[in-house]
C-alpha cells in the first residue's frame, strides 16, 4: 500500500507546483551558439567577482533563442537572448503579445566570417566574385547567364591555384548565412555581372537576388548545417576543401587553418573594426526589462558586458575574437537609461 | 516400437560406402556449415573491430584530460594589495577583484623564475603572466576569501598552465604550430621546456577534471566534470525513486489483478509503442507540462529526472512485467491453496522472486537513461553552469545543473581543441559509470536469480 501513497503523494505534489512559478536567483540566457562562447567568458568573470551567482548560459540558436524569450514575463521564462542577427518585428510582435512589451536590444560588438583552407595548402586571396563563381548555381560567363560548371579556382581567375573547388558553406538555418549571402555571394553576383544579366533577362530586382542566391547542387558547396568545428573536421578529411567560419575559431585554430584575403584585406579584430574587411555581422542580446529589478543580478551582469573591461577593446572579449564597437558608450548609456528599443523599420 | 522396426525394413538398401567418406550432398552441406560459420565469425569480428576503434579513438584522445600542466611556486600575499583597509572585513576583501590577484600572481611567478635563475629571454612581462591560466586568480581570490588570514603570509600554490602549455607538454602543440598561433609564442614553449627543466612546470594527476565546474572557452584547462557528475547523480537518484514505485505498481497491476479486456490490450499496445518513441519527444512534453505549466526551474535536475521518468517507464514496466511472468504458476498456485488472498499471494511470493530481474532491468533502464542528451536539450539542461547545485536537502534539484552527456555534447562543440581532449575524457568517466551499473546488474542477476 505504501506505494500507492508514494505515487499519490507525488501526483499531489506536482499539482500543487501547478501555475505557481519558482523564483529564480541566477540569471538565465538562452540563443545564438555564435555568442555562447562570449556570454560564457562573461557569465564566468561575473561569477567570479560579483556576489550574484554565474548566469546559466545555454546555446541553441538564434531564432529558437529570441523565441524562448518571447514566451512571456515571470521568473520562468529566460532573462536573455543572445542573437547573432538582428530580431524580426515578429517575434517583437510575439513578445508583446505575450506581455513582454519592453525589450532592450544591446550590440555588444562585431563578429567576422573568414574563410579558411588547410593550413598545409596553398594562399588564397579572395573577393566575392570568386565565391560567387565557385558557389552559384549559374554564373556569367562570356556574356551569358550559363550552369555553373567550374572544377577549378584558376578557371575564373588565373590569380588562385589549379585547386578543385570545394566549399563548406554555412547551412540555412546558421546566422552566418546571412552574412554569407548578403555580403559575399550578392556582393559578387553584382560585381560579376550576374545580378545585371539576370534583371537584363526580364527578373525584377527581388527575383534576381533570388537567383543570385541559389547555390550550386553538384557536390562542390556543400551547406553544414552543424557548428564550425563540423566544418573543421571536414576540412581535415578534404583538404581541398574551403571552410566558412567566425573569426574566434579561426584565431583558435590557426594551427590548422589558413586564412584567405577578401578584397586583399586579411580579417583580424583590427581590419573588421576599421570597416576594411568587408565580411562582418554585428552580434546583439536581447533583454526583457521587465525582469531588470526582478531577477537579482541581472542588472548588473548587462552592465558588466557592455563594461570597457569586458566589451571594450582591450577586455577578454576582444582577445577572443569580438571586434568591439566603436560605439560602445552609446551602448553604455542606453544600458544605463535602461532604453527599450522602437519598433523595427 | 515395432512399427519402427517394420517401417525400417521398408526403407531401400544403405549405401555401401563408409560416412567417413564424404560424398558429394554431404561435401555440400558440409560447405554451407562452414560457410555459415565463417558468416557468423565475420559479423562478430566487424562488431569488436567497431568497438576497439571507438574505444581506441577516445582513450587515446581523452586519457590525457586527467593529467594536466600545473606551474608551482611561492606567493605572498601581500596585506597593502590585497586588504588595504588592515581590517580583515568581508566586504572590504571582496573589492579585491580578479584582475588585482592576477597581477599578484604574475608579480610573483616572474620573481620566483628570476630567484630560481630561469632565463625569460625573449619574453615581456605579461607573456610571462600569459602563461599563467586566467582561473588561477580566481581560484587565489576564493581561498583568500574563505579563509581571510592567508593575508600577510607566503604559501605555495599549484596553478594551472593555460591550455596552450599544457598541450605543449601533451605534444598537441608543437613549435611549428606555436609560430603561427596567436595564443601561444614558440619562445613561451622554450620557456615551458626551461620550466620544466627547473621542476616548477609539471604534468600531474589533475583532479580537478572530476570536481571543478565547467569554465569558459579562454581557460579550458580549469573545465571540469564536477556540475555534470552531481546532476547526472542527482537525476538518476530521483529517477529511480519516481520510476520504481510506478513501475512496478503498473507491472503487477497489469500482470496480476487487471482483467483481460479490449481496454487493457489497449493499455498494452501503448506502453510498448511509448517505448519506442523518440526522446526528444519526451523533451518537448517535458517543457510544456514541467515547465511552462508546472512553473518548476529550467536547467534543474528535477525537470531533467521528471522528463527521464517519463521515457524510461515504459522499458522499466515492460522489463517488470517479464520478470513477473518468470515466476511460474506453480508458486501463485501454492499460496493461493493454502488460503493466501491473492494480494498476499503477490507481495509475499511472486514479488520478492521477480525483485532481482526487476532490478536488473531498473538498472539497465537508468543506464541507458544516464547517456541521453536529447529531452535534456529543451529543458535547458544543454548549458554552462557553472555554480554547483545545493545539497540534496538544501533543494540542489532545483538549482541549475548538467549532466555527463550534456556535457560531453557541449565540449565537443567548443572552438579550442584543448575541449577535444577533454570531451573525450568525460566519454571515459561516462562509460566507467555505465560499466559499473551494467556489472551491478550482472552481479544481482548472479547471485540472487533462481532458475525453476
Amino acid at each position: 500500500m505504501t506505494i500507492f501513497k508514494l505515487a499519490l503523494a507525488g501526483a499531489v505534489a506536482s499539482v500543487a507546483f501547478a501555475g505557481q512559478a519558482v523564483a529564480r536567483d541566477q540569471v538565465q540566457i538562452t540563443g545564438s551558439s555564435t555568442v555562447l562562447p562570449y556570454a560564457t567568458i562573461v557569465a564566468e568573470a561575473f561569477g567570479e567577482n560579483f556576489e550574484f551567482p554565474t548566469p546559466v548560459v545555454e546555446g541553441g540558436g538564434s531564432g529558437a533563442g529570441r523565441a524562448k524569450m518571447c514566451e512571456g514575463v515571470g521568473p520562468n521564462t529566460v532573462d536573455i537572448a543572445n542573437s547573432s542577427s538582428r530580431i524580426s518585428q515578429k517575434d517583437l510582435d510575439t513578445c508583446a503579445a505575450n506581455g513582454a512589451k519592453d525589450i532592450m536590444e544591446v550590440r555588444i560588438g562585431y563578429d567576422g566570417i573568414v574563410f579558411a583552407s588547410d593550413v598545409n595548402g596553398p594562399e588564397f586571396a579572395f573577393t566575392p566574385s570568386d565565391i560567387y563563381n565557385a558557389v552559384a548555381a549559374e554564373v556569367l560567363k562570356d556574356g551569358k547567364i550559363v550552369a555553373n560548371d567550374y572544377t577549378q579556382w584558376s578557371q575564373f581567375n588565373a590569380a588562385l591555384p589549379a585547386q578543385d573547388i570545394l566549399v563548406l558553406s554555412p547551412g540555412t538555418k546558421h546566422g552566418t548565412r546571412e552574412v554569407f549571402e548578403d555580403k559575399v555571394v550578392l556582393a559578387g553576383c553584382e560585381a560579376t555581372g550576374a545580378m545585371k544579366a539576370f534583371m537584363d533577362g526580364g527578373m525584377d530586382e527581388d527575383a534576381a537576388e533570388e537567383a543570385c542566391l541559389k547555390l550550386r547542387t553538384d557536390g562542390r558547396n556543400v551547406d553544414i548545417d552543424g557548428d564550425y568545428t563540423e566544418t573543421l573536421a571536414r576540412l581535415d578529411t578534404n583538404k581541398n576543401a574551403i571552410g566558412v567560419f567566425g573569426l574566434s575559431f579561426y584565431q583558435n585554430n590557426t594551427d590548422k587553418l589558413r586564412v584567405a584575403t577578401m578584397g586583399g584585406v586579411v580579417p583580424s579584430t583590427e581590419s573588421i573594426a576599421s570597416g576594411e574587411y568587408p565580411v562582418s555581422r554585428p552580434l546583439y542580446f536581447y533583454v526583457k526589462l521587465a525582469h531588470m529589478d526582478v531577477i537579482p543580478g541581472l542588472k548588473e551582469y548587462v552592465e558588466f558586458f557592455v563594461s570597457d573591461d569586458m566589451a571594450g577593446p582591450n577586455g577578454p572579449l576582444a582577445a577572443y575574437g569580438l571586434v568591439s564597437d566603436p560605439e560602445l558608450k552609446k551602448t553604455q548609456e542606453m544600458v544605463a537609461a535602461r532604453t527599450p528599443m522602437g519598433p523595427l523599420n | 516400437m515395432s512399427d519402427i522396426i517394420a517401417t525400417g525394413a521398408a526403407v531401400p538398401a544403405r549405401p555401401k560406402n563408409s560416412i567417413l567418406v564424404e560424398d558429394k550432398l554431404m561435401k555440400k552441406r558440409n560447405a554451407a556449415e562452414a560457410r555459415f560459420k565463417a558468416y557468423g565469425i565475420a559479423a562478430i569480428a566487424i562488431s569488436l573491430a567497431t568497438l576497439a576503434i571507438m574505444l581506441w579513438t577516445i582513450f587515446s584522445d581523452g586519457v590525457s584530460a586527467f593529467r594536466q600542466a600545473t606551474l608551482t611556486f611561492p606567493v605572498t600575499l601581500d596585506a597593502a594589495k590585497l586588504d588595504p583597509q588592515g581590517a580583515r572585513n568581508p566586504a572590504d576583501l571582496v573589492k579585491v577583484t580578479t584582475v588585482g590577484y592576477g597581477t599578484l600572481l604574475t608579480t610573483a611567478f616572474r620573481a620566483h623564475l628570476q630567484e630560481k635563475g630561469v632565463s625569460t629571454e625573449g619574453l615581456d612581462d605579461k607573456a610571462v603572466g600569459d602563461m599563467i591560466s586566467k582561473a588561477a586568480p580566481a581560484q587565489l581570490r576564493d581561498s583568500v576569501l574563505a579563509n581571510p588570514s592567508l593575508i600577510g603570509t607566503t604559501k605555495d600554490i599549484s596553478v594551472y598552465a593555460t591550455g596552450r602549455i599544457d598541450g605543449f607538454l601533451k605534444g598537441r602543440v608543437t613549435m611549428q604550430t606555436a609560430e603561427r598561433d596567436a595564443n601561444v609564442s614558440p619562445e613561451q614553449l622554450q620557456l615551458a621546456d626551461r620550466l620544466r627543466e627547473a621542476g616548477i612546470l609539471k604534468l600531474q594527476f589533475n583532479s580537478g577534471f572530476l570536481t571543478n565546474t565547467d569554465a569558459s572557452d579562454q581557460r579550458p584547462e580549469a573545465s571540469g566534470l564536477g556540475v555534470a557528475i552531481i546532476g547526472s547523480l542527482y537525476m538518476m537518484a530521483l529517477v529511480a525513486l519516481m520510476v520504481l514505485p510506478v513501475g512496478v505498481a503498473a507491472s503487477i497491476y497489469l500482470e496480476e489483478f487487471a482483467p483481460k479486456n479490449r481496454f487493457t490490450d489497449l493499455i498494452e499496445v501503448n506502453i510498448s509503442n511509448l517505448a519506442a518513441v523518440p526522446s526528444i519527444v519526451f523533451g518537448i512534453l517535458g517543457l510544456a507540462i514541467f515547465i511552462n505549466f508546472a512553473g518548476l526551474p529550467q536547467s534543474s535536475s528535477l525537470v531533467g529526472a521528471l522528463v527521464i521518468t517519463l521515457m524510461t517507464l515504459p522499458t522499466i514496466i515492460i522489463a517488470t512485467r517479464a520478470a513477473l511472468r518468470a515466476v511460474p504458476p506453480s508458486i501463485r498456485d501454492a499460496a493461493l491453496g493454502v488460503g493466501a488472498s491473492k494480494m498476499q499471494t503477490v507481495f509475499h511470493h511472486v514479488l520478492p522472486l521477480a525483485a532481482p530481474g526487476i532490478l536488473t532491468g531498473t538498472i539497465l533502464g537508468l543506464a541507458s537513461a544516464l547517456g541521453e542528451t536529447a529531452p535534456l536539450l529543451l529543458i535547458g539542461m544543454v548549458a554552462f553552469v557553472a555554480n554547483y547545485p545545493a545539497g540534496p536537502l538544501e533543494g540542489g534539484v532545483m538549482d541549475p545543473a548538467t549532466a555527463l552527456p550534456v556535457q560531453v555534447y557541449s565540449w565537443a562543440a567548443r572552438s579550442d581543441p584543448a575541449f577535444i581532449e577533454r570531451s573525450s575524457g568525460a566519454i571515459i568517466v561516462l562509460l566507467f559509470f555505465l560499466v559499473v551499473m551494467n556489472a551491478i546488474a550482472i552481479l544481482l542477476r548472479r547471485r540472487f536469480e533462481r532458475r525453476w
